[in-house]
């Protein structure tokens, strides 16, 4: 087992040694888990949104600090209360040479309409894109959507020309395991162009000097590699080594000791994400349970139960340090609309919940499988483990399914799991996006199937509401009722923190979602 | 093999008594397993039992340091588990999956070595054709292959449970034709002896003939290629543990503790990963020698 590590580290730093030619300034970063893919539209996730928006541009971009800046747009504004027109970028070209025009965004959009698309429900305001001139384009939509210039932030421009002549004009199909020329391969107007992709690997990067940011952000990163690492020891290890300059997620039980060091700054913020359990109670009966015929979690007194079970103290203390915020609710911190007052998980109490289930008709518990990520969030693997050990104590026998992500959210994003973890970090900087995401029936990232008309109602009205007085209320009243159903089990926000070697300056972004155009060698 | 008297277990006990190293390995293996044997008893806590764990008793450093606590002698791991409880525990895995794996391969390499041995023809060079392409390819690479089967093939919620027969038929399967290779060449030798030729004059049946006269004379090669095989096989379950495609987390063998303790290697935790290694090399090492010696002691030229 031993030579197996050495082979691997060697093998690493080989190739980490071997394209850093000290000459120009190479970033390499690494961090647990990699990309899902290269086509920003077939997954909205985290990690592939990084890698996106270093090689894309969107309409509005956002900075470090989440505000938003004009992208490839110049400027904005209401036409009438359901139209928005943006007067495109000028002169702007794409990686491969080919010029940027009203057309491309008619074409991406579109694109992220598609059935295919993961972001088809971020932007299901949309009713129609229509360019009116090469550099003007109108966004129609179907009600006034008071987020939307939040929402179009996700929304990366591709070439129409690039997608059809490699037959990509339609969004990989993710969980059909679709294998596409987009997978591997991406043509943007952004900072960095893609020189190689490993999917698991490495990906390379390099600068694009023709970018039209770059009298703003004159940043002097001439490569960026990235190397998936996924066991935590080795992540410190090759940080330590000095074979990265910056590392995404250092493991929490380390940072005393890299900060120790004395070569790395580490940088901290609450991110405005919510990691948290969620439990199937729209199915007839549990696929991984043995009471047959009827659905535990359907009995809002076991999902109760369940919530009181769980300490979410214990966990943010001893399994996260210190580095996260229990969570009773599913809007984060730092995302508009977040109420602290409704932030607080149902007090631990193993006896009460042990009560709760008997009442509900489960005196000896029951059994179900827990299927949790390995290579997603910080620890997710030892904190499922922990959950495990909590729900044993009330007689809820879990069986921990632990699956790399690639394997995972489709599980969820298909509804094929009865009890899950899954994390959720804004798109939008507002709690509709939280809200509707992970309580609206049609939501491909809700596999809890809770229903809930009044529910449902109240995050629809927040959709289109313009005042923003009433809206604050919607959103209160559809946060309180979304907790109060327990139809989740809301763990902790995590606090982000990133190891940056001296001499390097990474800004850390409140999303958790790195911008290397901000990065700079050097002071 | 020659003519030659051959050692028996008769002649080995005072030969035993006089070797330090014999008597020394015997002990420790004698300990660890006895730990494993009776690791419900003597542990305060199960390990495998999510229940017992509270998440508020995790690592805590061994009693002797500070902030140590007498309830874990050797302190506790990050999911709060007693790691003398997990040690005696792990090694219990360890070992069953270790001597379950030696004696599949065992069986089914001497059944195929007598086979091939005996009959000789196209079935010798096929079997032997077999073991040396099975050979060419690392024991630890089939082990991982037959775990990925399996995985893929088998629900997730009944491989936890199935995880320890997956491992000793991976382990089991990998090694099997060291016993095939050994046996078949003793048999081809056993097989031209006057003792054989009698036997198949008088007309006993074949089957008899190999399982009454040749399987005896054989079985000493093969008793200490199981032990040194044992002490392979232990390792090979670790590091398949290691890898994490071995036995699950919620009970874990001593590979297992030896992967989640190496989480926390930079943070001061040293004692998750140190006490299993320990006792991993400590067990893998005193089942190493006791097989070397039984090979000299059961080596007539050696004498």
């Amino acid at each position: 087992m031993f030579t197996t590590s050495i082979v691997r580290a060697a093998a690493l730093s080989l190739v980490l040694l071997s394209s850093a030619a000290r000459a120009e300034n190479v970033l390499r970063w690494a961090s647990q888990g990699d990309a899902m893919t290269m086509d920003s539209h077939s997954q909205n996730e985290g990690q592939t949104r990084t890698f996106a928006q270093q090689v894309e541009d969107a309409l509005i971009n956002r900075k470090p600090d989440l505000t938003k800046v004009p992208g490839l747009a110049v400027s904005w504004k209401l036409v009438d209360p359901k139209t928005w027109e943006f007067k495109l970028r000028a002169g702007v070209k794409f990686h491969d040479g080919r010029a940027f025009t009203a057309d491309d965004v008619v074409f991406s959009f579109k694109r992220a309409l598609m059935p295919t698309s993961d972001l088809k429900d971020l932007i299901s305001s949309v009713s129609d894109i229509v360019a009116v001139d090469p550099l003007t384009v109108r966004i129609l939509t179907k009600a006034p959507d008071p987020i939307l210039l939040d929402e179009i932030t996700n929304i990366f421009i591709m070439s129409r020309g690039w997608s059809e002549e490699h037959k990509v004009a339609v969004p990989q199909n993710y969980n059909g395991g679709e294998e596409t020329y987009a997978v591997r391969h991406k043509n943007g107007t952004g900072p960095f162009k893609l020189d190689l992709r490993e999917p698991d690997v490495r990906t390379v990067m390099v600068k694009n000097p023709d970018w039209w940011g770059l009298k703003d952000e004159p940043h002097n990163i001439d490569r960026i590699i990235y190397t998936p690492i996924k066991n935590p020891a080795t992540r410190v290890a090759a940080l330590l080594s000095g074979e990265l300059d910056f590392l995404l997620d250092p493991p929490v039980q380390d940072i005393a000791r890299i900060e120790s060091s004395g070569m790395f700054k580490i940088e901290r913020a609450v991110s405005p994400w919510t990691i948290f359990f969620g439990m199937n109670s729209g199915r007839v009966e549990l696929a991984s349970s043995s009471v047959k015929g009827k659905n535990p979690f359907a009995d809002i007194r076991v999902r109760r139960a369940m919530n009181m079970a769980i300490d979410v103290n214990s966990i943010t203390q001893r399994i996260m340090r210190g580095f996260a915020q229990p969570a009773g609710n599913l809007v984060p911190p730092g995302v508009h609309g977040y109420d602290k007052s409704i932030d607080t998980h149902l007090a631990f109490d193993a006896d009460g919940a042990k009560k709760l289930l008997a009442e509900a008709g489960y005196p000896n518990g029951f059994d179900v499988r827990l299927d949790c990520p390995n290579d997603r969030y910080l620890n997710d693997e030892p904190i499922c483990q922990a959950a495990v050990g909590m729900l044993a104590r009330i007689g809820v026998k879990a069986t921990l399914d632990l699956k790399p992500r690639t394997l995972h959210f489709p599980k969820v994003q298909t509804k094929q799991t009865d009890f899950y973890m899954y994390g959720w970090g804004t798109d939008t900087t507002d709690a509709h996006n939280h809200l509707y995401f992970l309580a609206a029936p049609e939501s491909v990232s809700n596999a809890t199937q809770y229903t809930d008309k009044t529910l449902f109602d109240l995050i629809n009205a927040m959709a289109v509401e313009i005042d923003p007085a009433k809206r604050d209320l919607l959103i209160k009243d559809a946060s309180t009722r979304l907790r109060d159903a327990y139809s989740y089990i809301p763990l902790y926000h995590p606090e982000i923190a990133w190891a940056t070697r001296k001499g390097v300056t990474v800004p850390i972004t409140l999303d958790n979602l790195p911008h290397f155009a901000y990065a700079r060698f050097g002071n | 093999m020659s003519d030659a008297p051959l050692t028996t277990p008769g002649t080995l006990w005072p030969r035993f008594r006089r070797s330090k190293i014999a008597v020394g390995a015997t002990m420790v293996t004698a300990i660890i397993v006895l730990g494993g044997l009776l690791a419900p008893l003597l542990a305060s806590q199960n390990p495998f039992d999510p229940a017992a764990l509270d998440l508020s008793n995790s690592l805590i450093p061994p009693l002797w340091r500070a902030g140590g606590d007498a309830r874990f002698l050797l302190g506790s791991d990050d999911q709060g588990r007693d790691m003398l409880s997990a040690l005696l525990y792990g090694s219990r895995i360890s070992l069953i999956v270790g001597i379950a794996s030696v004696i599949f391969a065992a069986v089914l390499g001497v059944a195929v070595g007598l086979v091939a041995g005996y009959r000789g023809g196209w079935l010798d060079t096929l079997a032997m054709r077999l073991a040396d392409v099975q050979l060419t390819i690392p024991a630890i690479l089939i082990a991982l292959m037959v775990d990925g089967l399996a995985r893929a093939a088998l629900p997730p919620a009944t491989h936890d449970a199935v995880a320890i027969y997956v491992l000793i038929f991976s382990i089991g399967i990998a090694d099997w034709p060291q016993y095939a290779r050994v046996v078949r060449a003793a048999t081809a030798v056993q097989k031209t002896l006057g003792y054989v030729s009698a036997a198949r004059v008088m007309g006993v049946p074949a089957p008899i003939i190999v399982l009454r006269h040749i399987l005896p004379n054989v079985l000493t090669s093969v008793m200490v290629l199981a032990t040194l095989g044992l002490a392979l096989a232990i390792i090979s379950e670790a590091t398949l543990s290691f890898l994490g495609v071995g036995m699950p987390p919620t009970a874990p063998s001593l590979g297992t503790l030896i992967r989640i303790g190496n989480n926390f290697l930079f943070s001061g935790e040293w004692w998750i990963t140190l006490f299993p290694s320990l006792t991993l090399v400590i067990l893998a090492l005193a089942v190493n020698m006791l097989g070397d010696w039984l090979r000299d002691a059961l080596n007539p030229k050696l004498r």
